[in-house]
């Protein structure tokens, strides 16, 4: 029992779940994350080794130290208020589906090795497309086998890469790789890229999550990316490219998520951007800018999962998400206002809330490393946090003008999850210390000193500033029905556009060719045509020739390569 | 008694097979030959257990010693491709009962049973047997019956499926035949063990290596190998399921056997490389995974879309003989048993489709996914495992065909493995998408789960999918000793 791997018990609760309904299955839902949360918490020390042997091959499932233990207990919270807010739901393979994915996660960072890794990586791509698919819309469909693509896609390379890795080093263990690896680095690095979507590889993720069920999204939103982050930060620790990597994924999102209208996708960018300052931690590599990357994975997954909890709260009552057609919903929902509202405050990083107390730790090492001007760039990045998360996510979607929508409160299931969520998000805000013992790296570290509330305090307060100038002058981009280009343009509108332009051409070709080739064809067989052999040998159901064709042909090959040293 | 074992196996299907053909109609002759497939199938299992355990068999027909008389010879390599076949036959059988019922005309089904049992008594024959002459033998004993029982299938086009592989597969048999007829000119022999003592000698000869020309391009035509398996697609898509669900998982893979004795064994090692063989068989087998793939994505009607992609997949074990390392031999064995699993258990699900819907074309399956769960499943699973995904016998296999590349630093082969995977998820991915996600078409709103006879071999082999992508002892095991023979190494 000591040493039982924690995906075990979630994979078990899965089984359970496809065969029991009502009350036991719920009482499964939420046990599991309370039963592995207390077995990593007390069974499982930082050291623990655990192999299981398949074909002759040693696979470490279970390789725990610190840093894949903070996670460990950070997928089991989330899983938890994930379970409660989905209680409701009477979808087995939503539930199966949910289990099997946090579970993965779970293997996922307890991987000793690059194959087990390997095995999960591609286990949470296949049971996390089931919670878009669950949506049961054409468009949910598609999306999920575009994400489904993406996910494969990083598969195939992290297998490819282990492999080369292995051929060139002749270990499979998962610590750091590095990028001087060489091809063997670049291929894994771009596997795990492609999971915490870096720039121009991030659209599966804004494109897929929106598209997602209600309590899917919540999901979502919890494990893919931080799975990602936790591998870069194991493996790629002090990579400097990383540093500009995720200075640009905390930007360019912004610019998105001010325009964007479905209130869910604006989270999907602002997703993008939390995972950009963890990237920019992991990049400067020092012990203070690694821990502040892990803890602000650790508070990003619990305010993220507070924000897509609230919209999905709205969704599932109004059945809508759009920021142009919602408005004055408080006046319904008091309750999930407010909570969203803490959730708003935690991601904008306003002191006393779970962000400012990781973020201000990436911040302070890029300092320390004298990135002045990237400094500068991170600030400009947590305005536009609180610009498009902080404030557009409430005002539209709570205030605003009041759009007629009367509705009722959420259900209590996802109110108590939201209040879980709400109140841990306050604890890691004012109890800081809690969070910090469990970082993996050794650092002395106090936010609340004065230089720095101040200073946060006045960002947020002149970007407030900035938004109520902006929506009074009617100069804020108001919130429109439209459909912004991102990167999936490329794919999505140019290629297939390219592709039609090639197939044509190559048809206009073929056509012209054919008819020249059946105009010949045709002179051969009005000299043939009265045999009755003929017939047969130029129907196309008739391949028997071509055959004989081929095998002459192979065998020919052969002799003259074999007998008259032709040979290359 | 255990020394007449390696007879036995292939005496009692071929006395059994004129025995059912003059049983009664009923279910009379379907219970004989399950009996006789079982029987096969336990026999089979002892024989491979006493090779493991006591060596190499050898046993003389008739009493007529080597090489004069015709000797059965049975190591590791042959005792496990013959478990394969026999085992495979015993699970076919008791799904054959509904399936051929509903598929055959019922004046046939003797005849079908005893063609079914020569096909076995022809497929286990060249497995055990260590003569090179009664090889040819019994691959026309098998390919006689298995054009028989193509032309059994319910569309006319059967007819012209079976008649094309007659013509194509008598013409690859007279091609091994010329060549064993030009080896036999230079050696005076025609036993293996005796051939493979001649032949060093005699290697400079023009007319031997005509002869290892002629008899390998032979062999490929008959394990389909690209661009010969021309008459693989209609042959399989038109014959009766369960016919189907028989030649896909055994026919190809003894030809495959056939394959490596001759390379390995009757030719001396190394011969094989300085030859185009090698060659021939690398970019046959690159060529044939892109190429079968992508027609694969393009098919219609289900059972021609498993074909395309039996020819890819017998592109992977060509691919891994080419590399002609002892790695190499073994991913081409290990996915040799793994693919009869995934293809069995494909085919069979398919064939449930068919016994309910009456037809395997893309848009008459619409949405039945819904209505037969069961089905569904086997074919989620199987196709899972065709792609390769770990925790199924695909992974197994593919993992050891990749290692087997890398080995020869054969980029280019790793990077066609890979894709060849990816290209697999589409072809597997559009028969999901029609089962599962399509509205369900008009004629299949009636349609309830397969019947629990069906599914219980479906499900039989779909398990062992998973069970051996979990546990590799026995296959890998065997391989390893197996492809330890063929490259030399005499444990």
């Amino acid at each position: 029992m000591s040493e039982l791997p924690p995906f075990l018990l979630f994979f078990i609760a899965a089984g359970l779940v496809a065969v029991t309904r009502g009350l036991p299955r719920q009482l499964i839902l939420l046990a599991t994350p309370v039963v592995t949360g207390l077995h990593l918490w007390q069974d499982i020390n930082p050291g623990a080794d655990v192999a299981y042997s398949l074909m002759s091959y040693e696979l470490a499932v279970l390789r725990a130290d610190k840093l894949s233990l903070l996670f460990g207990y950070l997928f089991c919270i989330a899983s938890f208020f994930a379970g409660t807010y989905a209680l409701h739901v009477k979808d087995t393979k939503q539930h199966v589906a949910g289990l099997i994915y946090a579970g993965s996660a779970l293997g996922a960072v307890f991987s000793g090795d690059l194959i087990t890794l390997f095995i999960f990586w591609e286990l949470l791509a296949i049971s996390s497309v089931f919670l878009i698919w669950a949506r049961g819309t054409e468009r949910a469909l598609k999306a999920g086998i575009r994400y489904l693509v993406y996910q494969v896609l990083s598969g195939v390379l992290l297998l490819a890469g282990a492999l080369v890795y292995y051929h060139n080093t002749g270990s499979l263990e998962f610590g750091h790789i590095g990028l001087d690896a060489g091809i063997a680095g670049w291929l894994i690095f771009i596997a795990f890229g492609i999971k915490s979507a870096f720039p121009f590889l991030h659209s599966w993720l804004t494109d897929g999550y929106p598209e997602a069920t209600v309590t899917g999204t919540v999901l979502l939103s919890a494990f893919t990316t931080k799975v990602a982050v936790y591998s870069l930060a194991r493996g790629f620790a002090g990579e400097e490219i990383l540093i500009y990597i995720g200075v640009t994924m905390a930007c360019f999102p912004i610019f998105y998520a001010v325009i964007e209208n479905d209130l869910r996708r604006v989270l999907a960018y602002s997703l993008i951007n939390q995972v950009g300052f963890m990237v920019t931690g992991i990049g400067i590599g020092t012990a203070l800018a690694l821990n502040g990357a892990v803890a602000h994975a650790f508070s990003d997954v619990i305010f993220k999962g507070l924000l897509f909890m609230s919209m999905g709260a709205v969704l599932y009552r109004t059945g809508n998400i759009n920021g142009s057609d919602l408005g004055g919903l408080y006046k319904s929902m008091p309750k999930t206002t407010l909570l969203c509202i803490v959730g708003a405050l935690s991601i904008s990083a306003f002191p006393l809330f779970s962000g400012f107390v990781s973020k201000s730790m990436v911040m302070t090492a890029l300092m320390q490393e004298n990135h002045g001007y990237l400094w500068l760039l991170m600030l400009f990045a947590s305005a536009g946090v609180f610009h498009h998360a902080g404030i557009k996510i409430p005002y539209f979607a709570f205030f605003h003008h009041d759009s007629g929508i009367r509705t009722e409160e959420a259900p209590r299931n996802m109110l108590v999850a939201m209040s879980v969520a709400a109140a841990l998000c306050i604890f890691i805000g004012t109890q800081p210390q809690y969070l910090y013992a469990l970082l993996p790296w050794e650092v002395e570290y106090w936010p609340y000193d004065l230089t720095h509330v101040l200073a946060q305090t006045q960002l947020l307060f002149f970007s407030a500033l900035a938004f109520v100038w902006l929506n009074k002058k009617g100069l804020y981009p108001p919130e429109l029905h439209s459909v912004n280009l991102d990167a999936e343009w490329f794919y999505r509108h140019l290629v297939p556009a390219g592709a039609q332009r090639t197939l044509h051409l190559l048809r206009g070709a073929k056509a012209s060719t054919l008819t020249k080739v059946i105009a010949h064809m045709q002179g051969v067989k009005n000299q043939f045509g009265k045999s009755p052999m003929a017939k047969y040998y130029l129907s196309e159901s008739w391949p028997t020739g071509s055959m004989v064709f081929w095998i002459s042909a192979i065998l020919a090959t052969f002799l003259l390569l074999g007998l008259f040293g032709l040979r290359p | 008694m255990l020394s007449h074992i390696s007879l036995l196996l292939v005496v009692v299907p071929l006395i059994s097979a004129p025995v059912v053909a003059i049983l009664p109609r009923g279910r009379l002759p379907w219970a004989v030959a399950f009996i006789v497939a079982a029987s096969c199938a336990v026999l089979a299992g002892v024989q491979l257990w006493a090779v493991l355990h006591e060596g190499t068999i050898s046993y003389e027909l008739g009493g007529w010693a080597p090489p004069w008389g015709i000797e059965y010879r049975i190591d590791a390599v042959n005792a496990f491709v013959a478990l394969i076949v026999a085992t495979i036959a015993a699970i076919t059988l008791p799904y054959a009962l509904l399936s051929a019922e509903r598929e055959i005309p019922e004046d046939k089904i003797p005849l079908f049973y005893s063609a079914m049992l020569l096909c076995l008594t022809g497929l286990l024959g060249i497995t055990q047997t260590g003569d090179i002459f009664n090889v040819f033998v019994f691959l026309e004993i098998s390919s006689l019956a298995s054009y028989a029982l193509i032309s059994l299938g319910r569309q006319r086009q059967a007819f012209t499926a079976a008649y094309q592989y007659l013509i194509m597969g008598t013409i690859g048999a007279t091609f091994y035949l010329i060549g064993v007829g030009l080896i036999y000119s230079q050696t005076g022999t025609l036993n293996m063990q005796d051939l493979a003592t001649i032949l060093p000698d005699v290697l400079h000869l023009n007319t031997v290596e005509t002869g290892f020309a002629f008899i390998i391009v032979g062999i490929a035509l008959k394990l389909a190998m690209f661009p010969l398996h021309l008459w693989l697609p209609n042959a399989y898509t038109y014959a009766p399921s369960v016919v189907t669900v028989f030649l896909a998982a055994t026919a190809t893979k003894v030809a495959v056997y056939v394959l490596l004795r001759i390379l390995f064994t009757v030719f001396p090692q190394g011969f094989a490389v300085t030859t185009p063989a090698d060659e021939l068989f690398i970019v046959a087998g690159i060529a044939g995974i892109i190429t079968a793939s992508v027609s694969a994505i393009y098919q219609e009607n289900i059972k021609r879309l498993l074909a395309y992609s039996s020819v890819a997949q017998v592109g992977y074990m060509v691919l891994g003989i080419g590399f002609a390392s002892a790695t190499g031999l073994t991913a081409a064995l290990v996915h040799l048993f793994n693919h009869a699993l995934m293809k069995g258990a494909l085919f069979m699900a398919v064939g449930a489709i068919v016994y309910r819907v009456g037809a395997c074309r893309m848009e008459q399956i619409h949405g039945l996914g819904r209505a037969m769960p069961w089905t569904f499943g086997a074919i989620v699973i199987g196709g899972l495992s065709l792609i390769g995904v770990p925790g199924t016998a695909g992974f197994i296999s593919k993992w050891y065909l990749v290692v087997a590349a890398l080995e020869q630093q054969a980029w280019i082969s790793v990077a066609v493995i890979l894709s060849g995977s990816l290209l697999a998820v589409v072809y597997v991915g559009k028969m999901i998408e029609a089962l599962y996600f399509k509205p369900v078409a008009d004629a299949g709103k009636a349609v309830s789960e397969a019947p629990i006879l069906l599914l219980l071999p479906t499900w039989a082999l779909v398990l062992a999918n998973v069970y051996f992508g979990l546990d590799t002892d026995l296959t890998v095991g065997v391989a390893e000793k197996a492809a330890a023979i063929l490259v030399g190494v005499q444990p």
